[in-house]
């Protein structure tokens, strides 16, 4: 993965000063950072098998915070996509084992596919539901989708009365097998769910740089009313990155399923706080306008390599969660002083130029 | 009046410049600020005045020079500082918390509390309603100031000032959203001030007010002081002749083309206020292209809310378009940019741009459509657009991917004038384009409309500057209260006929022999 904004950086060095390119650098540094530190700390870390490991790790949350970074580069928040997450499992799970009943002495089995397109569409329906609250309703993202996360996550706890759906192999009479592959299966060598995040994370990167729509979401976070008046047509903008964020969470829930072979209810809880994370981290502003998505999937990896670093270090899960709080309040501490530091940069040059 | 000799210095600008990012807003002044007497500073739109008297009043602090507070050095570090030595300001922008209560705005910062620190809204609303009752407007101190029509805000603007008790009170255009009746109410309030020595500084672009009730007068011209004297030793010719200085103002000549077929009309466009009434009132214009149709009014009169409707903004507004004799039924900015129309709005930097994108972002946003192909934005395609743009508009940028937010005043209305372009449009709509730039940018922006105006587009273009309107346009339009006023075709306009139809549905009539323009 690049970093854009770093790449960025470095061919502009000359004019800056070397502090406000380490400054841009700070999560490739932080990420090299954490590798070296733990690949001296902790024995085993470097090997293949543990690196793998990691990156499936890493790639839930990695899919998650790319959604949140449009979304948040739009000047809103998705607190739903943990939600999102598990109840998009529980129907994976639901269709794998009971298919539908068509309520006349029938009952429809899907193959593993179209389980999966379900699956997604409900994510994307559930992200369209926040999108409608926000456009439409003019709800506070914040409001919309934390009531979005608390429905969601009863319509997941409801739909097996808090239980398990286990066993999620399928009948071959049915056409319901192979649901592992997302979660088990490797291609070239590599997990499924890592080329998943290739394709789409190129695809999110693609669109945030060379699309109208792309422009449109950076517009949108800049100044909402300039980007109206422009013919931007904000609504569909705002509808697009909250469904963008529920595919995400859906593609997530499909793999987490997969990979235990079972949905779990509960699954994805407080995930949008590491989503959300991840994208501070990798320079996304929260007041909007600003972000990549390279930069979020380094972080993504920084706040996951941190994370099973310290669990094979053995360092308590407690001790875990304040090193990774200090870690994002210093990162939005630098971004801070990186952006003071470069406008008077910016401001000196133009007091040279004339 | 006559004993104006006496009146002692109180506050004393030496040398004063104030440098922004790029700009030079003022360069050396020295400004008397006398006690007892209205001062009055005048010059045109971006002149400096504003600058100098945000200086006063501690908003900015100077680059170079030194401030004299009866003789002794001071700097003032906040607002807060400059209030506390006897100085209060009437801004030009409102800075008012519609949130609030107008008692509760009179005393922000300065809360009137009890023994148990907790306020006391009763005593402040009481001498709230003292300062309110002076201005008689018919404002109650526990009303909502969001609820108040702008005039009324602003009356509440200046009670909060004169609450202050200051020794010099600046007023910043007091009058620009001011019926005539409420005027002459200000008038007496200022009159009343003077008699307690206060010394007033006051900044307008009405000429016959400031010869009114002006004592000593100081000009401004491109940040520099241009001329400085007692108010009954000049003229209006003087005043002006400073004002321009011996370079008459560049409104770029108009060419003589024939503004061809009618290329825009609105019928009966109406909007509902949320406070009822109507902000805009039934207009109807029609416009051919090639033809520039300026709209004139103060400050409120519904201007910049006939161009919302124009451009879709507001979907309870009521009437219909046509472009090139074609109805627009589409009821979204966005088609309607599709159409033919584009709108630079007022307020360039909340809604004329994205000022955390590059200019180039910026200037291809309302058109990125021209560039793609399928869905890839051709890259190519676009900087072709954008070093065109920045040539045509004479942009002075460096580097098309730096940000927006740091290229000067002029140079970043120009981008927006350019975003509007880009989009193809047959209509044009202008609000206030010369507003808050320097002279050459403005030289650069008339230039450009009259250029475009000859390529064949219909510009309708608003402004609140009379000299503007009087130069640009090939007709006026008048607007007051919403409503329109006043149709003058260029030839047949006289400032007068302009100014007593901007003025109509605001009470009685100003005199208009003490219109002392000519």
């Amino acid at each position: 993965m690049t970093d854009i904004p770093a790449k960025a950086a470095v061919a502009s060095a000359s004019s800056g000063s070397l502090l406000l390119t380490l400054m841009k650098l700070r999560t490739f540094i932080a990420l090299i950072a954490v590798l070296v530190f733990f690949s001296i700390a902790a024995p085993n870390f470097l090997s293949a098998a543990n690196l793998i490991l990691m990156s499936k790790h890493v790639a839930l949350n990695a899919f998650l915070a790319m959604g949140m970074t449009f979304v948040i580069i739009t000047g809103g928040i998705d607190l739903s996509v943990g939600s999102i997450v598990g109840l998009c499992g529980m129907v994976a799970g639901y269709l794998v084992l009971n298919g539908i009943d068509l309520q006349i002495g029938y009952t429809i089995y899907f193959n593993v596919l179209e389980i999966a397109l379900i699956t997604l569409a409900v994510g994307i329906l559930i992200g369209a539901v926040n999108g409608l609250l926000i456009t439409r309703l003019n709800v506070a993202p914040f409001i919309a989708t934390l009531g979005v996360l608390y429905v969601s996550r009863g319509l997941a706890l409801l739909s097996s009365d808090g239980r398990t759906f286990p066993n999620l192999v399928g009948k071959p009479e049915l056409g319901t097998t192979g649901f592992g592959f997302l979660g088990a299966g490797r291609l070239l060598g590599l997990p499924v769910s890592i080329w998943i995040l290739v394709v789409v994370a190129l695809g999110a990167a693609y669109l945030a740089k060379y699309t109208p729509l792309g422009r449109h979401i950076f517009a949108v976070g800049g100044n909402e009313r300039a980007a109206r008046i422009s013919g931007v047509r904000v609504n569909l903008v705002k509808m697009f990155v909250y469904m963008f964020s529920g595919f995400c969470a859906a593609i997530v829930g499909l793999i987490i399923s997969s990979e235990l072979m079972a949905s779990h209810p509960a699954t994805g809880e407080s995930f949008e706080l590491n989503a959300i994370a991840a994208a501070v981290l990798g320079g996304t502003s929260m007041s909007g306008g600003r972000g990549t998505i390279g930069g979020t999937i380094v972080g993504a990896f920084v706040i996951g390599i941190l994370s099973d670093g310290l669990v094979m270090m053995g360092v308590s899960s407690f001790w875990q969660m304040v090193i990774k709080g200090l870690v994002i309040i210093v990162a939005v501490v630098v971004d801070q002083a990186q952006r003071r530091l470069q406008s008077r940069v910016t401001l000196m040059q133009m007091a040279k130029a004339g | 009046m006559n004993a104006a000799t006496d009146h002692d210095v109180i506050l004393k600008l030496e040398d004063v410049s104030k440098v922004y990012s790029g700009t030079v807003a003022v360069k050396r002044a020295n400004f008397e600020v006398r006690k007892g007497a209205v001062n009055v500073l005048v010059g045109e739109n971006g002149a400096g005045k504003s600058t100098l008297m945000k200086i006063i009043a501690g908003v900015e602090q100077p680059t170079l020079g030194r401030i004299l507070l009866e003789g002794e050095e001071v700097s003032f570090s906040s607002s807060g500082d400059a209030v506390n030595r006897g100085i209060g300001m009437v801004f030009q922008e409102l800075n008012l918390f519609g949130n609030l209560t107008v008692a509760e705005n009179i005393f922000a910062t300065r809360e009137i509390t009890n023994r148990f620190r907790k306020i006391d809204r009763k005593e402040q609303e009481r001498r709230a309603s003292e300062f309110l009752e002076r201005l008689e407007a018919g404002i109650r101190p526990d009303m909502l100031v969001e609820d108040l029509r702008i005039g009324q805000q602003q009356l509440v603007e200046i009670a909060k000032a004169v609450s202050l008790d200051a020794r010099v009170l600046i007023m910043d255009e007091p009058t620009s959203a001011l019926s005539a009746a409420e005027v002459e109410i200000l008038f007496k309030v200022i009159a009343d001030l003077k008699a307690r020595g206060v010394a007033i500084v006051y900044i307008s672009h009405r000429l016959e007010e400031l010869i009114r009730i002006g004592d000593y007068i100081t000009v401004l011209r491109d940040g520099r002081i241009t001329g400085q004297e007692e108010m009954k030793n000049v003229d209006t010719q003087w005043i002006v002749r400073q004002m321009i200085g011996s370079d008459a103002k560049d409104f770029a000549k108009a060419d003589g083309h024939l503004p061809g077929e009618e290329i825009f009309r609105a019928e009966d466009i109406c909007l509902p206020r949320v406070t009822g009434g109507l902000a805009v009132d039934h207009v109807s214009l029609s416009l051919r292209a090639g033809e520039i149709l300026g709209i004139y009014g103060l400050m409120g009169a519904g201007r910049s809310e006939l161009f919302d409707c124009i451009m879709g903004r507001h979907g309870h507004s009521t009437g219909t378009i046509f472009i090139a004799g074609k109805q627009v039924r589409e009821r979204d900015t966005a088609r309607r940019i599709r159409r033919g129309l584009a709108l630079i709005p007022e307020d360039r930097q909340r809604e004329g741009l994205v000022s955390i994108l590059s200019v180039a972002s910026n200037l291809t946003l309302a058109s990125l459509s021209r560039f793609v192909r399928l869905f890839h934005i051709r890259g190519t395609d676009e900087k072709q657009a954008v070093t065109r743009m920045v040539r045509e508009l004479a942009i002075k940028v460096a580097d098309p991917a730096q940000e927006v937010s740091s290229l000067s005043g002029g140079n970043q209305q120009k981008v927006v004038i350019s975003k509007a372009l880009l989009t193809g449009p047959k209509v044009l709509l202008m609000d206030e384009p010369s507003r808050g730039i320097d002279v050459g940018a403005k030289a650069d922006v008339f230039r450009t409309m009259r250029k475009l105006s000859r390529d064949g587009l219909g510009i309708l273009f608003a402004t609140s500057d009379l000299d503007e309107v009087m130069a640009l346009s090939d007709r006026i339009a008048v607007m007051s209260n919403g409503r329109l006023t006043g149709m003058f075709d260029r030839a047949e306009a006289t400032e007068a006929a302009i100014v007593a139809a901007s003025a109509l549905g605001h009470g009685p009539v100003p005199q208009m022999e003490s219109n002392a323009h000519d």
